[in-house]
């Protein structure tokens, strides 16, 4: 029973980093690195679009996502009763 | 008061913090000396990390990398925060339940063998010497450029006050040193770039700063450009590296960040899973602040100094420059003799050449800041010079006193002789480390950045393999790691030191640099650990049961293990 648990704990676990580590490759090597031509002719204020995402913008959204990592995995902890 | 005897001041105030600090946190067992005892809070442990992270080239050199190649810096910004994600989601929060002191504990324990142990210790000990020797040396550096002291006198200066904090506290010294650290250092890069962010776009904030306009109302990037285009550089806002190599090299320096042991180290001082992973958050914030601002100081410091120097007469320059053309930082040369300064990008009519580091030493003089203010980053550099030499040199003493001598060479050494074992490697460490820091050998510069290659073929692999795989066993890793890091050597001596027959950058493989190969060496690593674990007999029960209970968060699975 427990094993089972545990398993399907993991199974959640696995889905969060799934769904995080593709936003982290999205806005580094998609917008920084593979689509910064074209996301540089949108232009907002100074600073061109892809040009931000690779110096700016990709900084911004990884500690976002750890803190949303944080904060799920806290509430799956909570759930399935492993955080004593 | 003038700059000197601001420096020492603030240097002085600093290094008594420092020591003070370390008096006040000795260690007293082995438990200390390895991972504070395991009782460090998730903020002071982020902060801690941020400061052991970020290192004389975060600090001094990496804006004036942004500075000098514009886009193609992004690398840097994206490759050393990203790596964060990779340890706060794949390798922290697990490592830390397996809850043993060292790297190489992890890989000897969970791949039950004690060549994977010392293949371990070796890769570490590959990596932290390849770094720590540019710490010193970046220590050295600053004291000669802004007390005029010898850089031999620096590096020793530096040495004692490492060696100081390091043998008498270990990890829990380092720790709270290193949070102090972190204080000194974000103070000192964060005042200069709000002074002249205000001064040239008005806005306090350097990370909006940059993308406004300045008091002609063109926008400070397209004024830039525009500067970029004239004088016949690429634009500053596009790059000039092929994508695939951009691809590789920021991959390389993600995962290197993640495999790094000296950083990897300090989630296994938090109390418990859940702390880690906040910690992992923490540091990355604190890194942020530093890593936003500083293409914000690339732009404005590469803008001021193009139109101060550019096409203006050598012997009205300000005085500034004649200062940092002393320490050859800036070299001029009139070549068509007209006494003005030509500053372009093609080679045979260019008059002046200038190092990237200058960027942030000179920044706040060129500017026309106050003198407390350049002095403040001299501290800086040096705080982030020590952290970062103190983090490694704890990385190479534990791997000496507590992975070969008590694992396998003396498993009987009592708990004092492992202390007294510990603090012997440390003195050691640090003679060494010295030793490449007054004489480095050429190939230090080279080698800092290509670390990260090495942590990348050799240690990720293995870790991650580790936890996500239960089927991976001894013959898979360890072969995996061998491969892994002989391949990036190889790659390594042969296009950065001529040898086995050399090569130019024609040369390279589909035109990867050696920066970047690191990921093509851990993606070989990664698919020969698969395919040798394959043909090879499982792991034994007990360690997928190491498995199965790392994964989770508490103890829950523990019985099974005792």
């Amino acid at each position: 029973m427990n094993k089972k648990l545990h398993k399907k704990y993991w199974k959640e676990n696995l889905k969060y980093l799934a769904i995080l580590l593709s936003i982290w490759f999205l806005v580094s090597y998609v917008f920084g690195i593979l689509l910064v031509d074209q996301l540089n002719s949108i232009k907002i204020a100074g600073f061109k679009l892809g040009f931000w995402f690779a110096q700016q913008g990709s900084i911004y959204v990884f500690v976002i996502l750890i803190f949303v990592y944080i904060r799920l995995m806290n509430r799956l902890d909570k759930k399935f009763n492993l955080d004593k | 008061m003038d700059i000197k005897t601001w420096t020492w001041i603030l240097v002085g105030i600093t290094f008594t913090l420092y020591i003070g600090i370390a008096i006040w946190t000795r260690a007293s067992s082995t438990g200390d000396f390895y991972v504070a005892g395991k009782g460090v809070h998730p903020i002071a442990n982020g902060l801690a990390t941020a400061a052991d992270w970020m290192s004389a080239a975060s600090f001094i050199s990496m804006a004036g990398l942004i500075s000098f190649n514009g886009y193609d810096g992004s690398v840097y910004l994206m490759g050393w925060t990203g790596g964060y994600v990779l340890l706060a989601l794949l390798l922290a929060p697990y490592l830390r339940k397996f809850g043993k002191f060292t790297v190489p504990d992890f890989i000897g324990d969970r791949y039950y063998s004690n060549v994977a142990r010392v293949v371990a210790v070796l890769c570490a000990l590959i990596v932290s010497f390849t770094y720590v020797a540019g710490q010193m040396r970046g220590v050295g550096l600053v004291f000669s450029r802004f007390l005029e002291v010898e850089i031999d006198t620096g590096v020793l200066i530096g040495m004692f006050i490492v060696l100081f904090y390091a043998v008498l506290g270990g990890m829990k010294g380092i720790t709270y040193t290193q949070v102090a650290q972190y204080c000194v250092l974000i103070f000192a890069f964060m005042v200069p770039a709000i002074f002249i962010s205000i001064q040239m776009t008005g806005n306090p904030i350097p990370q909006l700063g940059f993308g406004s306009s300045g008091s002609d109302g063109v926008f400070l990037l397209d004024k830039l450009d525009g500067l970029h285009r004239e004088l016949g550089f690429h634009e500053y806002t596009s790059g000039s590296k092929s994508k695939l190599d951009v691809f590789f090299i920021t991959a390389a320096l993600m995962i290197g960040t993640a495999g790094l042991p000296h950083v990897i180290v300090r989630f296994f001082t938090v109390k418990k899973v859940s702390d880690a992973r906040k910690s992992a958050g923490w540091a990355l914030l604190f890194i942020a602040i530093l890593y936003t601002t500083a293409p914000a100081i690339a732009v404005f410091a590469r803008t001021n100094m193009i139109q101060t120097v550019s096409n203006k007469k050598y012997n009205e320059l300000p005085e500034w420059f004649s200062k940092w053309e002393k320490t050859s930082l800036i070299t001029f040369e009139d070549k068509n003799e007209d006494g003005r300064v030509q500053y372009l990008a093609d080679p045979l009519k260019n008059e002046l050449i200038i190092d990237q580091d200058i960027t942030v030493l000179a920044n706040p003089e060129i500017a026309h800041l106050p003198n407390w203010v350049i002095a403040l980053v001299a501290a800086g550099g040096l705080a982030a010079a020590l952290s970062t030499a103190a983090g490694l040199l704890l990385v190479i003493s534990s791997s000496i006193s507590h992975d070969i001598i008590k694992k396998i060479i003396n498993p009987n050494i009592s708990e004092n002789g492992e202390l007294i074992a510990a603090r012997l490697s440390a003195v050691v460490a640090v003679i060494i480390a010295g030793w490449f820091g007054i004489n480095p050998p050429d190939f230090v510069a080279a080698t800092v950045a290509l670390a990260f290659g090495l942590a990348a073929a050799s240690f990720f692999p293995a870790i991650i393999l580790g936890i996500f795989y239960k089927r991976m066993n001894k013959e898979g890793a360890i072969t995996g790691m061998v491969i892994g890091i002989l391949l990036m050597l190889y790659y390594m001596m042969k296009f950065k030191f001529d040898w086995f027959g050399g090569g130019s950058k024609e040369d390279w493989w589909l035109g990867i640099s050696p920066e970047g190969f690191g990921t093509v060496a851990m993606l070989v690593n990664f698919t020969i650990s698969i395919i040798i674990s394959s043909f090879t007999p499982k792991p034994p029960l007990a360690v997928q049961e190491i498995v199965d209970n790392i994964r989770l968060p508490n103890d829950a699975g523990d019985s099974a293990l005792h």
